[in-house]
């Protein structure tokens, strides 16, 4: 685990719903760093981190409301910027 | 004493189907659409030919001109499979059963205005034998497809077409009384009416198709590519701003549906024309073919819904659909 202060980090449940948003997230954020921990899965970047709801939606061939995130999210670091077409974790 | 408690992390050996492996990897686990639908057609061991056609064997990638090396390049990018499929629709149906229930409880189409109502009468519900056809012909393109995504698209599609003949029929019954004048009439206009006879010829002629790729461009690009914006979208909306704005109520699912079926379409014939040279001309010479024949068929129908601007509704309509297929590499 990173000890770094600027790093944002989202954790999801390791489950069908949040494969698709973990996946959209390695596609939009380049050096993200995944680490599979028993029943969760655990995505961190040095800076800032973003859900787009474009990217998440192609992914699973439907509308998705960025809100339906929060039914897999455990955890998260970083201040948040939330609109309707994404969720962004940064620092500073 | 303390205790402690250890986590410890259970990788499965395999993560997905062997044949989903080869496709794509192991790396991540397959979607239920991947697992659902890739290599489900049957290739091989058939045994004997079917009696009705001794040139195919039962299931033959012969039956179209069109050629793939891989009749799973295309995917369907709404992952609709029997259960997305049904959940997506279950909703939908949900809210228009609402709406229909809504309108008769308060009896909105009665107070409609008569031309309104005529409207209705003339152009929307002679559509319930287009949406039968529709839903004939994509029966026929899953008979004689080839390909488990391409197959379950248009099996999904007959029944979507289906369901749409009896939202029509609904509005048919709804807008007399629950008597079924409004549905005999449309009936005799769509067998005798001149102006339906030159769509009704095109579309007998599509039933009587061989090859159903070209089925598959008639009907679901170019057909429903000039019916929905134009009489779906463009002659409601004429029809809201006349007073009409029930009826937009009733025909929700219609334009829904159609801003669906556009993302498959497209997906379809820009994987279908990369494939080859040959295939991109086949194609395009299908789209040229069938969206003159259809959209001249449709020039009365467009008059008598749109009076002297008919021609030109028609005309943008046409270049919509044409534009939209000329980005997916087809020569319009």
């Amino acid at each position: 685990m990173s000890g770094k202060k600027n790093t944002a980090f989202l954790i999801f449940q390791d489950n069908e719903d949040a494969r698709p948003i973990i996946e959209a997230v390695e596609q939009d954020n380049p050096g993200v760093n995944i680490q599979y921990q028993p029943g969760m899965v655990r995505l961190e970047r040095a800076g800032s981190l973003i859900v787009k709801r474009e990217t998440v939606e192609e992914l699973i061939g439907r509308e998705w409301d960025v809100q339906e995130m929060h039914l897999v999210l455990i955890s998260l670091a970083g201040n948040v910027d939330e609109d309707d077409d994404k969720f962004e974790l940064s620092w500073g | 004493m303390s205790i402690e408690i250890s986590a410890k992390a259970i990788t499965p050996i395999r993560l997905s189907y062997g044949n989903l492996e080869e496709r794509f990897g192991n790396k991540r686990p397959a979607s239920r659409y991947q697992e659902a639908v890739y290599d489900v057609q049957p290739t091989a061991n058939f045994q004997y030919r079917p009696l009705w056609d001794k040139n195919h064997e039962i299931y033959d990638t012969g039956r179209t001109a069109i050629v793939m090396e891989d009749w799973y390049s295309f995917a369907d990018p709404r992952q609709y499979y029997y259960g997305t499929y049904t959940i997506a629709r279950a909703k939908q149906q949900e809210v228009a059963e609402h709406n229909y229930a809504f309108v008769d409880k308060r009896d909105l189409l009665d107070e409609l205005p008569d031309d309104i109502k005529q409207a209705v009468r003339d152009i929307l519900v002679p559509l319930r034998h287009v949406e039968w056809a529709a839903n004939m012909n994509n029966c026929q393109i899953d008979c004689m497809g080839y390909g488990t995504t391409i197959c379950s698209v248009a099996m999904f599609n007959a029944m979507d077409h289906l369901g749409m003949a009896q939202y029509i029929s609904r509005i048919g019954l709804l807008i007399d009384g629950n008597e079924v004048t409004a549905l005999d009439a449309a009936k005799k206009d769509w067998m005798d009416a001149p102006e339906w006879q030159g769509l009704r010829h095109a579309i007998e002629d599509m039933f009587v198709l061989e090859d159903w790729f070209e089925l598959m461009v008639a009907q679901n690009f170019v057909l429903d590519g000039l019916i929905f914006p134009l009489l779906w979208d463009r002659f409601e909306r004429k029809l809201s701003q006349n007073g009409g704005g029930t009826i937009a109520m009733l025909t929700e699912f219609m334009s829904e549906w159609y801003s669906e079926t556009v993302r498959w379409t497209n997906a379809l014939a820009k994987v279908t024309a990369q494939e080859s040279e040959a295939n991109q001309q086949l194609l395009s010479s299908w789209l040229d073919k069938w969206t003159n024949r259809l959209s001249e068929a449709l020039e009365p129908v467009a008059e008598k819904a749109f009076g002297t601007e008919g021609a030109a509704e028609l005309a943008e309509v046409k270049q919509e659909l044409l534009a939209r297929f000329g980005k997916q590499g087809l020569t319009v």
